[in-house]
């Protein structure tokens, strides 16, 4: 295996998917609002709470989540004023999962780029003339969604901590971002499920004729990271360090088991024929 | 000449349906081969066996000696392909897609930077080298995969359909380009075409194929020879009244037919052409033309297709 081939087919896929706009349009919107426009919104909204964020705080639904927190995570807000404590349930343990969508949804889009969009615009036939083997350009694609995925997700989470602590300083006096449950998330969960992105989008792929097809279809995935923020919420399931690192053994051995799959499916003849019909 | 292709009883199924059936041919080095016949003759899954990408049904094929089907990678080293659609990445300039395309062949940087200059400028290309190919004209583009197909210096080029969407002047251009590359190179081309006089003006043998099996194969006069011996002569006259006697004066006529003042004879050469004539002034008939009509690989053609079309009746 050449890796250097394999690189060579990334750095190809990332450069034409850079290129268009369908791709990196989301990929440019989304942290816009999750690393920017909501967290300083709420920052700015809980600066002026004043007396109400008391309120917020004794909501139902709050004092339930509150409730039931782990002890680890119940120490972070442990001698904070109320607004602070609402600031850090809300931007440091609420708002976890959506950023777990962002290393979903980036490699999806690029893997249905990659995969379906270059069998819609028939140039795949052109490789498959090339010396390069079925696993090297397979591994080439996955690498093409795979990198900037997870580049992104992990960019967006350092602006993320620079803004938390720039605009929340004013409230918190301190920098106090990320809390410790962050990094198995981001360093551990989002990387999985990246690559999960990315063989559900091939599998699809293989069904799907079009780039949109496939983004559309795979992006459905989104409803799993839903999922864990309405089990946060409702203090059914909080992302804490140990949750955060089961969550991703689950979902490394999901993904791994997948690409396993469609490692062995993805070949030439395939490819062509499906490229025809 | 030494074969670089051979096809031995292939056979290629999708399904239940049979694309190539029992092929059998060869390819020699250095010549321009052509696989002619209509859309779904069996063309393009052929160059796909040959460079591997489909495992043949049943039969079997050695390109430069190996299988493709187990030896593809080695095999797919030494051609080049101009595929039926230019499959270019059009958000990329033609300068980037060179040099994606040689960095799958592992070319050294030096050597592919050196080559895509070169096929730049031998297919006119420079000036928009840094161009987005999507801005290019239908011709650009064919010339860039073309410049693409031969970026290698591959010892066997294989040409799908090169000048199907093309005008008149953008088709002319590939001929030339096609007939110079294998006029300074002596790169074997394999040609894949609908267009016979494309097929009549290139290639040096030719395979008619219809519906994945081979009906006939040779060089244009051994096709010529074979399926349609004889010249046909048309002569054109001002009185009809003493022809049949000139006629039966003449030898080597084998067969003949009238029209008012015109007749087609079949001649078994062309020097009996004199001859006809001689015989036509003795009995006092007055000649205005004397037109041999040659046979063209059109005639061929659609000889060998009709009686497909027969067969199948």
């Amino acid at each position: 295996m050449n890796w250097k081939t394999i690189f060579t087919i990334a750095k190809k896929d990332i450069q034409e998917a850079r290129q268009n706009k369908s791709v990196w349009m989301p990929i440019l919107i989304v942290p816009l609002f999750f690393v920017l426009l909501i967290p300083v919104g709420t920052i700015i909204g809980m600066s002026q709470a004043g007396p109400k964020a008391t309120e917020m705080l004794s909501d139902p639904d709050m004092a339930k989540f509150l409730m039931n927190m782990p002890p680890a995570m119940t120490q972070s807000i442990q001698g904070l004023t109320p607004v602070q404590s609402g600031l850090v349930v809300m931007l440091g343990y609420f708002f976890a999962p959506f950023f777990l969508i962002m290393p979903l949804m980036y490699s999806t889009v690029i893997a249905s780029e990659s995969f379906a969009g270059e069998r819609e615009r028939k140039t795949i036939e052109a490789i498959l003339y090339t010396p390069v083997s079925d696993t090297e350009l397979f591994l080439g694609k996955v690498l093409a969604g795979f990198l900037p995925a997870v580049t992104i997700s992990w960019a967006s989470f350092v602006a993320y901590t620079i803004v938390l602590n720039a605009a929340g300083f004013p409230i918190m006096g301190r920098l106090w971002f990320p809390l410790t449950n962050w990094y198995p998330l981001m360093f551990w969960v989002s990387p999985a499920l990246s690559l999960l992105g990315i063989a559900v989008t091939v599998l699809i792929s293989a069904k799907v004729q079009t780039f949109m097809g496939a983004y559309q279809t795979s992006a459905s995935l989104v409803v799993l990271v839903l999922a864990l923020l309405v089990g946060q919420i409702t203090g059914v399931l909080y992302l804490s360090v140990l949750v955060g690192l089961l969550l991703g053994v689950v979902i490394w051995v999901i993904a791994i088991i997948m690409m396993i799959y469609a490692i062995r499916t993805f070949n030439r003849e395939k490819l062509l024929i499906s490229t025809v019909s | 000449m030494e074969n670089v292709i051979e096809i031995k009883d292939l056979t290629h199924r999708f399904g239940e349906r049979e694309a190539i059936k029992g092929l059998n041919l060869e390819v020699r080095q250095g010549e321009v081969f052509a696989l002619l016949g209509p859309n779904g003759a069996g063309k393009t899954t052929a160059i796909r066996l040959l460079n591997g990408l489909y495992t043949p049904s049943s039969g079997s094929i050695r390109v430069l000696g190996k299988d493709p089907a187990r030896e593809g990678t080695i095999i797919r080293r030494q051609t080049g392909v101009l595929t039926e659609t230019n499959a270019l990445y059009e958000r990329l300039t033609a300068r980037e897609n060179l040099r994606f395309f040689g960095a799958l062949y592992g070319l050294p940087e030096s050597v592919l930077l050196k080559r895509i200059e070169e096929n730049l400028s031998f297919f006119a290309l420079t000036a928009r080298a840094d161009d987005r190919v999507g801005t290019y004209s239908k011709g650009m583009k064919q010339r860039l995969a073309l410049a693409r197909a031969l970026l290698t210096q591959p010892s066997i080029l294989y040409l799908d359909e090169p000048t199907s969407s093309l005008d008149p002047e953008s088709s002319l251009q590939v001929h030339e380009l096609i007939e110079s590359i294998r006029k300074n190179d002596g790169h074997t081309v394999f040609l894949c075409t609908h267009h016979l006089e494309e097929a009549e003006r290139l290639a040096d043998r030719m395979a008619i194929l219809n519906g994945g099996k081979l009906l006939a194969m040779g060089s244009l006069d051994e096709l010529k020879q074979k399926l349609a011996p004889g010249l046909w002569v048309e002569v054109k006259f001002t009185d009809a009244a003493k022809i049949r006697s000139g006629m039966d004066l003449c030898r080597g006529l084998l067969s003949f037919e009238q029209d008012g003042n015109v007749i087609r004879v079949k001649v078994q050469e062309e020097n009996v052409i004199p001859d006809l004539v001689a015989a036509l002034v003795t009995t006092g008939t007055r000649i205005t033309s004397v037109e041999p009509q040659r046979i063209s690989l059109e005639d061929i053609y659609f000889k060998l297709q009709g009686s497909v079309k027969e067969g199948a009746k």
